[in-house]
């Protein structure tokens, strides 16, 4: 009973002391948000990584693809049916994207994907990443007449308004076309005016020299002083049978990075809308590979809030794909896949199907993996680094051990001769252990119940936190361009909590160990006689 | 045996108050009192060690005090008479020789054991108190029943104890300083609060060590009185060292020490 007396009355008399557990208690807050805020960041990504691929991804190693995806498909459903909830069968290929902006063409690298628009959105989150309503219900490689969001639906309230999207649509293609043309109107016009006057001036050289019948005709003088005569200007497809202003090319889903340019602020700048025509140039099957370039008309924007992705996916019908690559049979009509993706059953285990298929498909032909084998390396890394953050914090909390020890240790000198009190009162050393122990217990308990306190209220307010210090320091903490969250996602794991909380516990117990024993072998006769 | 019964004593202070068994066999009748050898030393030897220099302090102290008796030892600073006290009372081992409390020798007793007569059946007052600073005076009364008792069974048996504790405050003349704290008592009042603790656990002998040493002569006397009053009342045996020959002079019997060893007999 005294152990616990003098512990309550040392903890509420020993500032000291108190003040040695405030690296406990920043330690345990710190390791906390860092913990809530890298899990939350996982989960979020997770999540994002998970919507955007399907759970098993079958796809061949070359670029040609394999033949025949419906046996493909037969005997996947075979080796693993009772897993697999849907399946579609896409083309991937790496490819060069160019769209013009004010007059200037700009490219862009792109993984370039055939999808089946019919299966596709039944193995990922593919239809909630775009932006027209009725996309999201069933996508249509058809431009739609307008009615794009203006706000990002997955947002939230917080997102800046997209006024630019408002136009997006038909009506904008059109007015594109007519502006179009009026400038082509325009430059028709003033080439003709240009042709006239050179000629004039063509005769009028001609009939001062009096020269006539040369071998050379005025229309030939003419060529000749044109600068570029060996490049002929662009043909200007009259009458042909393709008007921008009421037709479309074959139309894509744009990730919304190649489009638009992100503020710091989290509004956003587009340069290419639905309605805009891009040009694409693939690499054809077949060794080797030569270029194909076709005109293609944006109809939506693909947003899965990942920059990685965002930036690099374009996705198109994938008969298209395969026709342009030449990965069509001539004589059976079927064409080429890269991969099949693979939804399984929710509670189906991805790796069991994984090694399933493994199993029954040659290794050296397809590679066949889980989401997460796919993004393993970023999990990877995400989990590497909490690992060592952690192990950092800990260090600290660990280094706050050693100050508990000296602090105790100093202690233990200032009672020297109350502990040889409580051992001529008949006090076994055991419980003059205790007594520090049970102090240290106690600073411990308070420490990290300190920290855990200050550390769930940081993580429950982190966004208030973190605009106030972007506001006083005048630096951004979070910059949503490069996350595309709007917040920062935390998740507090009970669990992990307690862990931490019990770990810094144990660490102020072990650091009074020493200074317990040392007292627990205080000799009373010295101790009583110590000034 | 006997270790047996010093633990069932444990035990049993734990539930009783005034009719607990003793330790020693039977409570003392008046005609044992003058034969009934309590506390005894055989030929001790204690030295202590200086760096390399060995300083002999006590070189074969014999000794006895009987149930009931007022003795005090006299003796020059530094003649080894608070050592004696604390070899009897078995805060230190002596080198040789032997120290017996009811025919038994405890100087080689187990640890724990020594931990329990010091708890149980002993009670020490000091020059300086030695109250916890920490506590108040009515805590620091009850330290030797913390010690003892666990948090349960101090919970439980709370309000006797309590009670008991502002008895023997209230005996001593304090029971209006119930919860100040050391610091805030006098020298006097510090004393007469050591002396309410070490009553508290109802001990068989109270070792003194220089109970007056540090306070003024009327306060002093006022100790004195009360452990007098102890004495004659309660029959308790109470052993005292003092170098003041005024103060020896209240006990039943004075030794003084000397050169290490029992010298005169008063």
């Amino acid at each position: 009973m005294y152990k616990l007396l003098l512990c309550w009355r040392y903890l509420r008399t020993r500032y000291i002391a108190l003040a040695s557990i405030i690296s406990v208690t920043l330690g345990v807050a710190t390791m906390i948000v860092v913990n809530s805020v890298m899990e939350g960041f996982t989960h979020e990504m997770q999540d994002r990584i998970h919507g955007i691929l399907s759970d098993v991804v079958f796809e061949s190693h070359s670029l040609e693809g394999f033949h025949d995806p419906d046996a493909h498909m037969q005997r996947i459903r075979e080796v693993a049916g009772e897993y697999i909830a849907g399946m579609t069968p896409t083309v991937v290929v790496p490819a060069m994207l160019a769209f013009q902006v004010q007059g200037q063409w700009m490219t862009r690298q792109i993984s370039f994907i055939g999808v089946d628009e019919k299966t596709h959105s039944q193995v990922s989150d593919f239809s909630h990443f775009l932006q027209h309503p009725q996309n999201r219900q069933q996508l249509s490689f058809l431009l739609r007449e307008g009615g794009y969001d203006t706000i990002d639906h997955q947002a939230g309230p917080e997102a800046k308004p997209r006024d630019r999207m408002e136009w997006a649509g038909w009506g904008y293609r059109r007015a594109h076309a007519e502006h179009q043309k009026q400038i082509e109107r325009r430059a028709a016009a003033d080439r003709e005016e240009i042709e006239r006057r050179r000629a004039e001036l063509a005769r009028a050289e001609q009939a001062e020299r009096g020269e006539t019948g040369d071998e050379q005709t005025p229309e030939a003088v003419a060529e000749n002083k044109r600068p570029f005569n060996r490049f002929p200007a662009a043909e200007v497809e009259q009458g042909s049978t393709f008007d921008p202003a009421v037709e479309q090319s074959t139309g894509i889903v744009l990730g919304i990075a190649l489009g638009s340019y992100r503020y710091r602020d989290g509004s956003d700048r587009f340069y290419v809308l639905p309605g805009d025509d891009v040009k694409i140039t693939v690499p054809t099957a077949g060794s080797p590979p030569k270029a194909a370039s076709e005109t293609f008309t944006v109809v939506d924007f693909y947003e899965s809030k990942m920059n990685e992705y965002d930036s690099n996916f374009v996705f198109v019908p994938m008969e298209k794909l395969q026709q342009m690559r030449g990965m069509i049979d001539p004589q059976t009509g079927i064409g080429n896949v890269t991969s099949i993706q693979i939804k399984l059953h929710n509670d189906a285990d991805g790796k069991i199907v994984r090694d399933k298929l493994q199993a029954a498909f040659a290794p050296e032909m397809y590679g066949i993996q889980t989401w997460r084998d796919k993004q393993g390396p970023l999990l990877a890394a995400v989990q590497m680094e909490t690992a060592i953050l952690n192990l950092l914090l800990f260090m600290i909390i660990a280094v706050a051990g050693f100050g508990i020890l000296a602090i105790f240790y100093m202690i233990v000198v200032e009672k020297t001769r109350d502990i040889g009190i409580l051992k001529s009162l008949g006090a076994p050393s055991r419980g003059i252990m205790g007594i520090f122990l049970t102090y240290g217990l106690s600073l411990g308990i308070v420490g990290s119940g300190a920290g855990m306190i200050i550390g769930l209220l940081f993580v429950a307010n982190i966004n208030t936190i973190a605009d106030g210090l972007a506001m006083v320091t005048g630096h951004e903490v979070f910059d949503p361009s490069i996350y595309y969250f709007q917040k920062i996602p935390t998740i507090v794991v009970p669990l992990t909590v307690a862990w931490i909380v019990a770990g810094a516990m144990m660490i102020a117990v072990v650091a009074s160990i020493l200074p317990a024993r040392r007292a627990a072998r205080l000799h009373p006769v010295e101790a009583l006689r110590y000034e | 045996m006997n270790d047996i019964r010093i633990l069932k004593v444990a035990e049993a202070t734990v539930s009783s108050d005034h009719s607990r068994p003793h330790l020693a066999i039977l409570p003392p009748s008046a005609s044992d009192v003058a034969t009934n050898q309590q506390l005894s030393a055989t030929a001790l030897h204690k030295s202590y060690h200086k760096g390399n220099v060995e300083i002999p302090v006590l070189r074969g102290v014999d000794l006895s005090v009987e149930q009931g008796e007022f003795l005090s030892i006299m003796g020059q600073s530094g003649s080894g008479k608070s050592t004696l006290l604390h070899l009897l009372g078995t805060l230190d081992a002596p080198d040789s020789g032997e120290v017996c409390f009811d025919g038994r020798r405890i100087d080689n007793l187990p640890v724990h054991q020594r931990d329990l007569l010091r708890n149980q059946s002993f009670g020490m007052i000091f020059q300086f108190y030695h109250l916890l600073p920490e506590l108040s005076a009515l805590e620091n009364v009850l330290a030797p029943l913390l010690i003892s008792h666990g948090v349960w069974s101090y919970f439980r048996e709370r309000k006797q104890l309590t009670e008991r504790a502002r008895h023997l405050l209230d005996m001593v003349g304090l029971s209006h300083r119930l919860k100040h704290k050391p610091r805030e008592l006098s020298g006097g009042e510090m004393q007469r609060t050591a002396i309410a603790r070490a009553l508290m656990a109802e001990p068989v002998v109270l070792l003194a060590d220089e109970p007056t040493g540090n306070l003024d002569g009327g306060t002093g006397e006022e100790i004195l009185r009360i452990l007098r009053t102890l004495n004659d009342r309660q029959n308790l045996t109470i052993v005292m060292v003092t170098h003041d020959r005024a103060i020896a002079a209240q006990a039943d019997r004075t030794v003084r020490l000397a050169q290490g060893q029992v010298e005169v007999v008063m």
